[in-house]
């Protein structure tokens, strides 16, 4: 009986369709844009895989890497920059970054128009788009005006997460030794007037390297070399740990490192692949790019233990993980899975010689290579994406290895300029902070430990 | 009464274990320790070399009958020799006195069981 039901429905839906699209095509000639459930759904889980990055993958990534003694303090800093930054970014980092400002300014900042989310509306779909896009039937400048597929809330959620993990990324370089009052304000402060700008030059439609086109498909320039650049003035003027080149201070739990790299590639998926804003061929060829590099810079870094010291380590295999994921952040969206081969095989390359060889003869402490992996990481993926871009993965856009030398120099910039503001804006906040509540932990602090000295916990118990 | 400390290899450890058992020895004491000494190891660290001085051993404390004293401090040697440099020490000190908490027994009979030892 049931069957039959069903065949009869069939029909009659097949006999009605004519008749439905006929009444389609005369109602209107453009139907209203509509949120897409698809690129939706992905975008939602993007955004989580995202925040997944800094806690708890980064966290215990970097908690790994320090002392008994400090790995809670690293955890909170990643927790607190979480907590702060989200409420920063609706409260007016959005804005900033993703807004427009009107006059001279709108090449460098966003406004305020959207403070506290002001005037987006539940039902509004998002204003930026990379590969799906729809009509909104309103024209502008005489040619039809385009809007996103996704919810404006969800493009804004999906950005959160990025200005979440770009300050946490810093902790690698002044982790052991930083108070903890002086590490908050210098973070909120950090995210409000370096990475809302830098955001808003890559990112927004009004921002000056957006409009030189500059290629940062998911965060070379505004993340990676920007928090880079900060973690090496940091690490520089917050000066050594007591014990740094006195002894050995080897990771406290190398298994934390493990599941925290593990944790970064796996939520790095969403940062690239979510990069497009669409669930679409983008988003697979971005995945598929990024997990390309990361293998290659993985097994690269491996290699390089195995032949220079000896034995192939596991910090190590994680440590080239992590920067072929950086390398290929800005350019997962432009390249090829040779072009992805060739970005994971030179980043380990160059992150490896910085961190075994040029970070000791310079005598800084940066404590976990936020600057060697994630500075010098950054500016080799976004040079290269200025040579290996190629017009089979977005017909518009071709590095100078496609005929292109042009996007080369216009990379060059956006690196260029990134590292000074970043530079310079780091080293005013450090003395402001520095001058205000202090940021450098006391020798006594330091030689008891972060964990007790800043919150009275300390991670490995002896009570039973 | 005797107390017998030793500083074994790690790895040597199943071994002592077994060579105690078969001497009779059914309990003991162990816990891992640190020490500083002349042997150092390597240890590599994002391509940066770190030398280290300190060496995980395994202390055992064992406290015997005068009468046990020789095959029980055989019995660890033997089984803990490789014959490299770090095979460790072995310390023997006095007891002065030694109780069973769960019956008040003192000296030397705190440290077996009667009715096993009479089988």
């Amino acid at each position: 009986m049931k069957k039959k039901y069903i065949v009869i429905i069939a029909l009659l839906t097949l006999i009605s369709l004519p008749a439905m699209a006929q009444g389609a095509t005369t109602a209107a000639a453009i139907p209203a844009p509509t949120v897409n459930p698809g690129d939706t759904a992905w975008m939602i889980v993007a955004t989580a895989l995202v925040m997944l990055m800094t806690i708890p993958g980064l966290a215990l990534f970097y908690g790994g890497l320090v002392r008994r003694k400090n790995v809670l303090n690293v955890l909170m800093q990643c927790f607190m920059i979480t907590a702060i930054v989200s409420i920063e970014w609706v409260a007016c980092g959005y804005s900033l970054a993703f807004g427009s400002s009107s006059g001279s300014l709108a090449p460098y900042i966003g406004g305020f128009h959207w403070a506290f989310l002001h005037g987006i509306h539940i039902g509004d779909l998002s204003p930026y788009f990379i590969s799906h896009s729809q009509p909104t039937g309103k024209m502008v400048d005489g040619v039809p005006q385009l809007i996103g597929t996704i919810p404006h809330l969800v493009f804004m959620l999906f950005q959160m997460m990025f200005a979440v993990i770009t300050p946490a990324l810093i902790v690698g370089a002044f982790a052991e030794r930083i108070k903890f009052k002086g590490f908050v304000i210098f973070s909120l402060l950090w995210a409000l007037v370096v990475y809302n700008p830098v955001a808003h030059w890559v990112w927004s439609a009004d921002g000056w390297l957006y409009k030189l086109g500059a290629l940062d498909f998911a965060g070379g320039t505004v993340v990676h070399i920007n928090a880079g650049i900060a973690a090496l003035v940091m690490a520089l003027m917050l000066g050594k740990r007591r014990d740094y080149q006195r002894h050995a201070i080897p990771p406290h739990n190398i298994p934390f490192v493990a599941i925290g790299a593990a944790l970064l590639w796996f939520g790095w998926f969403g940062f690239n692949a979510g990069s497009g804003l669409a669930a679409d061929g983008l988003a697979g060829s971005a995945f598929l790019a990024t997990h390309i590099a990361t293998a290659a810079a993985a097994f690269t870094w491996a290699m390089l233990d195995w032949i220079i010291g000896k034995k192939p380590t596991i910090v190590g295999i994680a440590t080239g993980a992590v920067a072929g994921l950086v390398a290929i952040t800005p350019a997962s969206g432009f390249v090829d899975v040779t072009g992805a081969l060739i970005i994971g095989v030179v980043v380990s390359l160059v992150c490896f010689v910085m961190v075994a060889y040029v970070k000791p003869k310079l005598g800084y402490d940066d404590t976990l290579d936020a600057f060697g992996v994630h500075g010098i990481g950054g500016i080799i993926g976004a040079l290269f994406t200025g040579l290996l871009a190629t017009p089979a993965i977005q017909a518009a856009y071709s590095g100078a290895f496609y005929g292109n030398p042009h996007q080369f120099l216009i990379q060059l910039l956006a690196v260029s300029s990134t590292i000074v503001y970043s530079g310079v804006v780091t080293f005013i906040l450090f003395n402001i902070v520095d001058k205000l509540v202090g940021l450098r932990a006391t020798d006594k602090e330091e030689a008891i430990g972060m964990d007790e000295a800043m919150h009275g916990e300390t991670a490995y118990t002896t009570f039973d | 009464m005797k107390k017998i400390e030793a500083i074994i290899r790690k790895s040597k450890f199943e071994d002592v274990k077994e060579a105690l058992y078969e001497a009779g020895i059914e309990w003991f004491s162990y816990w891992d320790i640190t020490g500083l000494g002349k042997s150092t190891e390597e240890q590599v660290v994002r391509g940066q070399i770190f030398q280290s001085n300190y060496i995980q051993r395994h202390m055992l404390s064992i406290v015997v009958r005068d009468q046990n004293l020789e095959k029980t401090v055989n019995a660890i040697m033997n089984a803990a020799r490789t014959g490299e440099m770090g095979d460790g020490k072995i310390f023997v000190s006095d007891v002065e006195a030694t109780y069973r908490i769960r019956t008040g027994e003192t000296g030397p009979e705190a440290l077996y069981n009667k009715e096993n030892e009479e089988k």
